[in-house]
């Protein structure tokens, strides 16, 4: 597009960071979240105090209530109960193109569970790569934009080639270059992790985006494929005729038997069919790579049909590539690391938006054009407006009367609610102080989230409750974080570095 | 958008850089989708690992491509080298019998 090979690749930066820079924010941002997606279920879950549990047991209670609620289902799916998730997840579905209907069920009753109404973390989790979208959409949209993000990384290198100078090169102004040398922080301190997590999630998502491989090796029977790999038992398909589901404790007993730790969870297929099969899943092995042991059984007679076989090389690096853009591996420091990780990739990309606007700027007295006009505007909406979602969010769980209708709806209304009222209030406020009011805005949402569910739950560390005060004290940080950063858009600079950064920067950050 | 004697603002320019996005969108992806279906059937491993191997490395042939195309002097040279490429993957899978129908394996 320039003349030479980095002119092109400066220019090809540049515009792929931008187009999917938007949705690059709010994947980084809710994936980021996700590590943390069990706390935050917790948290927006309070009536759920851990306590001992039986998996067994509350495996039969869960297969009482899928029985009422969908005998002829193609599957179900039971999670079981754990000391700090005392509850039972129940899924079932009709149909693998769903929709897939599920439940939380008392451990102990095995009825829906009192706990409030609330899609909790999975909301923010699965928003990470569907966007709250249907799912197809989603996913396709977030695929390309991951896709898109790989190049924007690969020519971003090329164009950062002085990539270590440039990380010691920091110039602490809030000015064009300061912008510049906070992209190339962010962007090179966890350039590793960008990498990683960009090409991992692509891999996360292969079967769909990249069919072509196993549609040309195995013609017309896609699944044999995943057995082959060792992710999966070999399983048989429904007989038609009607069969008697056996208890599935005897089944999770022998599975415990077996492995000497209780399954995560049970997959039953064709739970009415005489050719049922119920398959036990536990959790990964302590190590980099998912995969999770499974062993399959005969559902009506509770005999072990088979388990999934070692995988090989290729497989075995599929695998590891999930575990470490899940990180389930890792403990609370490495998670803790991940974390900081993901807030780095997504400061990235705000940098890098807010830098396009910045060095596209007019300079003197001209007015904006359109589309930097809209970028600015775009650049406030998602930067300040996805934060401020997630804070309403919370809030929302908190303050929603626990009562109403669709509540669980109602948190996700509020969620694009918040988020779209701060990207149409920063369109409309003045471009000199909109950034300050959109940051302070969020900020003190977040510092609000502790001391708003402390009032209306009554759970509170002076109450003696100490469950949430990790979350609290991450809500305070992020208030915090906020605040400083509205603080810092606030102050007005001084014209002489204005003038320095047109003439330096110029060149530096707008090759385009 | 400040700035000026520029043949780049031109609408050739702006067709060009169409013409790029499309190629490298439609023909990295044609190009990687090929590749990946003819390794899975000619590396030789066993075929569960030849289709993950494929699989996993089809994401980089993807970006190899589009980098290329937006490297390129220039939009036809792009074109070629990418329908060549297509080309080629595409006889390879014919030959090792990817377009037949079902049963083959």
């Amino acid at each position: 597009m320039r003349q030479g090979f980095r002119q092109s690749m400066a220019w090809l930066h540049a515009w792929s960071g931008l187009v999917v820079g938007w949705v690059l924010f709010s994947v980084f941002v809710t994936g980021t979240a996700s590590y943390y997606r069990a706390e935050i279920s917790q948290w927006m879950r309070p009536e759920l105090v851990a306590g001992a549990t039986d998996p067994a047991s509350s495996a039969d209670l869960a297969a009482a209530y899928l029985q009422k609620a969908m005998p002829d289902a193609v599957g179900w799916y039971v999670e079981l109960p754990k000391p700090e998730k005392p509850a039972v997840g129940v899924m079932w579905w009709k149909s693998l193109d769903g929709p897939f209907h599920q439940a939380l069920l008392d451990s102990t009753s095995g009825a829906p569970v009192g706990a409030r109404d609330t899609r909790g973390g999975d909301f923010l989790y699965r928003f990470h790569f569907e966007l709250g979208m249907p799912p197809l959409w989603g996913r396709w949209i977030v695929g390309t934009c991951a896709l898109v993000m790989l190049v924007a990384l690969v020519s971003g290198i090329v164009t950062h080639r002085r990539i270590f100078a440039d990380f010691f090169t920091f110039r602490r102004r809030r000015s064009q270059r300061g912008w510049l040398d906070a992209h190339n922080v962010f962007g090179v301190l966890a350039l590793p992790f960008h990498l990683m997590i960009t090409y991992t999630g692509l891999v996360t998502l292969a079967p769909m985006y990249m069919p072509w491989g196993v549609a040309a090796a195995y013609k017309g029977g896609e699944m044999r494929f995943y057995v082959d790999s060792g992710l999966m038992p070999d399983l048989r398909g429904p007989a038609g005729k009607p069969g008697t589901l056996a208890p599935l404790s005897s089944m999770i007993a022998q599975a415990i038997a077996e492995r000497g730790e209780a399954p995560e969870g049970v997959s039953v297929y064709n739970p009415a069919d005489a050719a049922a099969s119920v398959v036990a899943i536990f959790e990964e092995p302590h190590g980099l790579a998912h995969e999770h042991p499974q062993i399959a059984f005969d559902g009506t007679t509770g005999a072990v049909l088979g388990r999934n076989g070692a995988t090989r090389a290729a497989a075995k690096t599929s695998t590891v590539m999930l575990g470490l853009h899940e990180g389930h591996f890792a403990g609370a420091a490495l998670r803790a690391l991940f974390f900081l990780c993901g807030i780095m990739g997504a400061a990235t990309v705000a940098t890098g938006l807010v830098l396009w606007a910045v060095a596209r700027a007019p300079k003197g007295a001209k007015a904006d054009g359109f589309g930097v006009r809209l970028v600015r505007v775009l650049n406030l909406g998602t930067i300040a407006g996805l934060p401020a979602g997630i804070a309403a969010y919370f809030l929302a769980n908190r303050l929603l009367p626990l009562d109403l209708a669709a509540r669980a709806d109602w948190e996700v209304g509020v969620f694009f609610g918040a988020w779209a009222l701060v990207a149409v209030l920063g369109a409309v406020r003045p471009a000199g102080t909109v950034w300050r009011e959109g940051l302070a805005l969020v900020g003190a949402l977040f510092l609000a989230v502790p001391f708003v569910g402390a009032i209306a739950t009554g759970l509170h560390p002076l109450a003696g409750e100490l469950r949430f005060l990790g979350f609290d004290a991450a809500m305070i940080v992020l208030g915090v974080l906020f605040v400083l950063a509205a603080r810092k858009a606030g102050r007005p600079r001084p014209p002489q570095a204005q003038r320095a950064d047109a003439a330096i920067a110029g060149r530096e950050a707008l090759r385009a | 958008m400040t700035q000026q004697k520029d043949a780049r603002r031109g609408p050739a320019y702006r067709l060009a850089v169409a013409g790029r996005i499309v190629l490298a969108v439609l023909g990295g992806y044609a190009v990687a989708a090929l590749l990946t279906a003819l390794l899975s059937l000619t590396l030789p491993l066993v075929r569960s690992e030849a289709v993950a191997s494929a699989t996993l490395v089809s994401f980089a042939v993807m970006v190899a491509v589009v980098v290329y195309v937006f490297a390129a002097r220039t939009l036809g040279r792009a074109a070629l080298a990418v329908a060549g490429l297509a080309a080629v993957l595409g006889g390879g899978l014919w030959l090792a019998g990817g377009f037949s129908a079902a049963g083959a394996a």
